[in-house]
C-alpha cells in the first residue's frame, strides 16, 4: 500500500512542468484564440518528444505502455499551464479506442488526432489542426469529415461538428471514454490549481483599506475552501487512475473543484479578473468549457449512481 | 503508486472481519449518553479489549497488537462495515493515550493505558471553557503550586466536555503561571472527576441526552504524579493532541464510507424501488456526492497514511480533513433525511447520526478556525492584524 507518486511519476510531472514553465504558453493559448497554431503546435511536437502522446499507446504499437497515473501526472501539468490543443482526444481517447497500428503509431509520434463522441463530447475540438478525424456513436468508430464551426466559451478551444463516414475498426471505447473522462479530471484538476496559485499571490499584494485583502478573514476562508476542495479531488483523480473508483467520480468532484477555484478567483480579482487582458481569463474561460467537456456533472452522477444502486445490497469486497 | 495489501495486511483483515461478524450486537446499543446505553458501550469495549481489538496499534502488554498504521485503518474500515457501536473509550483512546505515549512516565503509562484499553475507565476531555472555546490559549482556569503538598491546586470551570457526565477520569490544561503570555504556562493534567472539589453538572445536548458536562474545580489538590509532561509545557503537549483530534484518529474514514454505503441502500429501498415518492429532485445527486466524498476521503487518508509510514507527519493536513469530514458528515445524514421524507422527524439512527454530525464543524476547533490555519499556514496568507474585527 503506497498511494502517493512513485519518484520517477513525480520526475516526469516535474520535467513537464520545468518544460512548460520554459515555454510561454500563455502566449501559444493566446495566438491559438486568434486562429494562428504554430506556435502551439511547436508546444506539442516538444510534449511529443517527452513521450506525452505516447503515453498510454501500446507498446508494440510503439507506445510507451505508461499507467494511466503517468496519463493524469501530465494532463494535470497540461491544465496547469493552459496548454491549447485537443490533447484528450489524441493522448487519451484515440490511443485506446483505435485499433489501427500504423494510426496508433502516428499518434505516439505527435500526430495530432481528433474525435466527437456523440454522448460525452458531441463537437470535435480543434478539428482543423487535426491528421486523423474521428466520430463515435454508441459503439461504432467512424472516419469524419468536418462540419460546421462553432464557438466556445473558451476562445482556445475550436469546435466543430463532424459528418461521419466509413466504420473502423475500433478497439476498447469503453476504456477510451473511460481515459477521456480521466484526462480532463487531471486537466481541470491543474487549471484549479493554476487558479489559486494566482489568486492567492494576488490577494497577497492587493491593498485595500490599508491593508492586504489577504488579510481578511472572508478572503482566507474563501481559499482555504478551494484549497480543501482540491485537495480532495485529487485522491478521486489518483484513485480512478488506479481504477479504484469510476472516472466519472473523479470528473465530478474536478469539475466542482475547479469551478469554484474559478469563481473564486475572479472574485478576489474583483473587476480586472473580469478582462480578457490578465491571463486569468485564459483559465476562468477553459474551466467553465472542461466542466461539460466529455460528459456534463450531471450526467456522470447518475451513470454513478446507477452503477451505485445495482452494486447497493451485494456485499462489497475490499 | 497502488493501494493493494500485503498477505499480513490481507490477513490481519480476515481476522478482524470475521471477529467482527461473530460478535458485532445484532440490535445497535443504546446511545452512550444515557446510563444503560453508557454501561452496555463499556461492556462492548470490555469484550474488544479481552479479544484485543480494542487499541491494534498499541503494545501487546497494554491490550494492543502492535498493529501497523496501515492494519490500523483497514481495521477502522472493518469496524464501521460491520456496524460496530460507536466507541465510548474514544477520547481516552485517541485524544489522550498518543500524548501518554509520547510524554507520559512509565509509570503513567502502566497506571492509566490498561484500564483504559479495557473501557474500565473512561476519560472525557475537560479542554473548552466558558470564556475560551476554539481560542485555548486564553484558558483561565488555574493551577497553583502546592510545595507542601508535592502537587497543584485546580479551580476554575471547564465546559462543553464530551462523555463527562459518565466518565471516570478528565484530562485538561490549567493556568500554571499567571505571569506567562497566553500559549506559555499552561499545564497539563489529568484528574480523577469525583475527586474532592470537582463537581460535574450534565448538560443535554440538542437530542436532550447529557452527553456534555461543565466541571467545576474548587480546590481540587492534584499531585505532581498526575502531571502529564513538563509543568508549563502544556500547550505544546495539547497541539499534539490536537493534531490527533482532528487528523486521522478520531474520524477514520470507515465510519464515512460505511454511511454511504448504508446511503445508497436508503436510496434504492426508498427511491429506486419507488417505495416512497418523499426525497427531493436533488436527494440523487446529492447520494452521488456523498458517495464520492466518501471515498475520497478514504483515499485522501491512504495518502496520509503513506507519508505517515514513510516518517512524515500531519502537519496541516489535520486542518484540511477536519473541515471536509465534519462537512461530509453533515451532508450525508441530510441526505438520508431528504430520502425519508416526513418520516425524518421520526427517531431514527439516521437522526441520531445527523444530530451528531452538527457537533463536528464546532468541536475540536471550529471550522472558521481551521480555515484561517489553511490561509495561513498551507496557503501563506498574511495574519489578520491584532485587533482587527473587535
Amino acid at each position: 500500500m503506497r498511494f502517493v507518486l512513485t519518484e520517477d511519476q513525480r520526475d516526469f510531472g516535474g520535467s513537464l512542468d520545468a518544460l512548460l514553465s520554459g515555454a510561454d504558453t500563455v502566449g501559444a493559448a493566446r495566438a491559438w484564440a486568434e486562429g494562428d497554431t504554430a506556435p502551439g503546435l511547436e508546444l506539442w511536437r516538444r510534449l511529443a518528444e517527452q513521450g506525452v502522446n505516447a503515453l498510454v499507446v501500446p507498446e508494440e504499437h510503439g507506445g510507451m505502455g505508461a499507467t494511466a497515473v503517468e496519463l493524469v501526472v501530465a494532463f494535470e501539468a497540461l491544465g496547469r499551464h493552459g496548454v491549447p490543443g485537443p490533447w484528450v482526444e489524441s493522448a487519451a481517447y484515440l490511443p485506446l479506442a483505435l485499433a489501427d497500428a500504423d494510426l496508433l503509431a502516428a499518434l505516439a509520434e505527435g500526430a495530432v488526432g481528433t474525435v466527437a463522441e456523440a454522448a460525452h463530447a458531441p463537437y470535435a475540438l480543434d478539428a482543423e489542426v487535426a491528421d486523423h478525424v474521428f466520430s463515435c456513436t454508441g459503439t461504432t468508430l467512424r472516419t469524419a469529415t468536418r462540419g460546421e464551426r462553432l464557438r466556445s466559451v473558451d476562445r482556445t478551444r475550436h469546435l466543430t461538428t463532424l459528418v461521419a463516414g466509413d466504420p473502423v475498426p475500433g478497439a476498447d471505447l469503453g476504456a477510451a471514454l473511460e481515459s477521456a473522462v480521466l484526462a480532463t479530471s487531471a486537466q481541470l484538476l491543474g487549471c484549479g490549481e493554476r487558479l489559486l496559485d494566482d489568486a492567492v499571490a494576488y490577494v497577497k499584494q492587493r491593498r485595500q483599506f490599508g491593508r492586504e485583502i489577504g488579510s481578511y478573514q472572508a478572503i482566507k476562508h474563501a481559499l482555504a475552501d478551494v484549497r480543501i476542495a482540491l485537495d480532495f479531488a485529487r485522491p478521486l483523480v489518483l484513485g480512478a487512475a488506479l481504477g479504484e473508483v469510476p472516472a466519472a467520480a473523479a470528473k465530478v468532484a474536478c469539475a466542482d473543484a475547479a469551478y469554484l477555484a474559478s469563481r473564486t478567483a475572479l472574485q478576489v480579482h474583483g473587476a480586472v479578473g473580469y478582462t480578457q487582458e490578465l491571463d486569468l481569463s485564459i483559465w476562468i474561460t477553459k474551466v467553465r468549457a472542461l466542466v461539460t467537456a466529455w460528459g456534463t456533472p450531471a450526467q456522470h452522477r447518475a451513470a454513478l449512481l446507477e452503477t451505485l444502486v445495482a452494486a447497493a445490497g451485494t456485499p462489497v469486497e475490499a | 503508486m497502488d493501494l493493494s495489501l500485503s498477505e499480513s495486511e490481507l490477513a490481519f483483515q480476515a481476522e478482524a472481519r470475521a471477529w467482527l461478524a461473530a460478535n458485532v450486537p445484532a440490535e445497535p446499543l443504546p446511545s452512550m449518553d444515557t446510563e444503560a446505553g453508557w454501561k452496555a458501550h463499556q461492556e462492548w469495549e470490555a469484550r474488544l479489549a479481552e479479544a484485543r481489538w480494542a487499541v491494534v496499534s498499541w503494545p501487546r502488554e497494554y491490550h494492543g497488537r502492535e498493529a501497523s498504521l496501515v492494519e490500523w485503518v483497514v481495521f477502522e474500515e472493518e469496524y464501521y462495515r460491520a456496524g460496530a457501536p460507536g466507541r465510548v473509550s474514544q477520547n481516552g483512546i485517541f485524544l489522550l493515550a498518543p500524548i501518554i505515549f509520547d510524554h507520559g512516565t512509565r509509570e503513567q503509562q502502566d497506571r492509566f493505558l490498561p484500564s483504559m484499553a479495557t473501557g474500565e475507565q473512561v476519560w472525557a476531555q475537560c479542554w473548552s471553557e466558558p470564556e475560551a472555546g476554539s481560542d485555548l490559549a486564553s484558558l483561565r482556569s488555574t493551577a497553583r503550586r502546592d510545595e507542601a503538598r508535592g502537587g497543584w491546586v485546580l479551580n476554575g470551570q471547564k465546559t462543553w466536555s464530551s462523555r463527562a457526565s459518565f466518565a471516570h477520569w478528565g484530562f485538561g490544561l490549567f493556568r500554571s503561571d499567571p505571569e506567562a503570555q497566553r500559549h506559555a504556562g499552561l499545564t497539563y493534567f489529568l484528574f480523577p472527576l469525583d475527586a474532592d472539589g470537582i463537581t460535574v453538572r450534565p448538560i443535554a445536548q440538542l437530542d436532550g441526552e447529557a452527553g456534555f458536562a461543565e466541571v467545576f474545580f474548587e480546590d481540587v489538590f492534584v499531585p505532581d504524579s498526575d502531571v502529564l509532561g513538563a509543568p508549563g509545557d502544556g500547550w505544546r503537549v495539547a497541539m499534539s493532541t490536537a493534531g490527533n483530534e482532528r487528523g486521522l484518529s478520531l474520524r477514520s474514514p470507515g465510519r464515512f464510507c460505511a454511511a454511504a454505503d448504508r446511503l445508497v441502500d436508503l436510496y434504492r429501498s426508498t427511491v429506486a424501488d419507488g417505495a416512497t415518492p418523499a426525497a427531493t429532485e436533488t436527494a440523487p445527486a446529492h447520494v452521488v456526492d456523498a458517495w464520492l466524498r466518501a471515498q475520497s476521503y478514504r483515499l485522501y487518508t491512504w495518502g496520509t497514511v503513506t507519508r505517515l509510514a514513510a516518517g512524515g507527519d500531519m502537519g496541516t493536513a489535520g486542518s484540511v480533513n477536519k473541515v471536509f469530514w465534519s462537512e461530509l458528515d453533515i451532508a450525508l445524514h441530510e441526505t438520508a433525511l431528504d430520502l425519508l421524507g416526513a418520516d425524518a422527524e421520526v427517531e431514527s439512527r439516521w437522526l441520531d447520526g445527523y444530530t451528531f454530525s452538527l457537533s463536528g464543524p464546532i468541536y475540536a476547533g471550529t471550522n472558521e478556525i481551521q480555515r484561517n490555519i489553511v490561509a495561513e499556514r498551507i496557503l501563506g496568507l498574511p495574519r489578520e492584524p491584532k485587533g482587527a474585527g473587535r
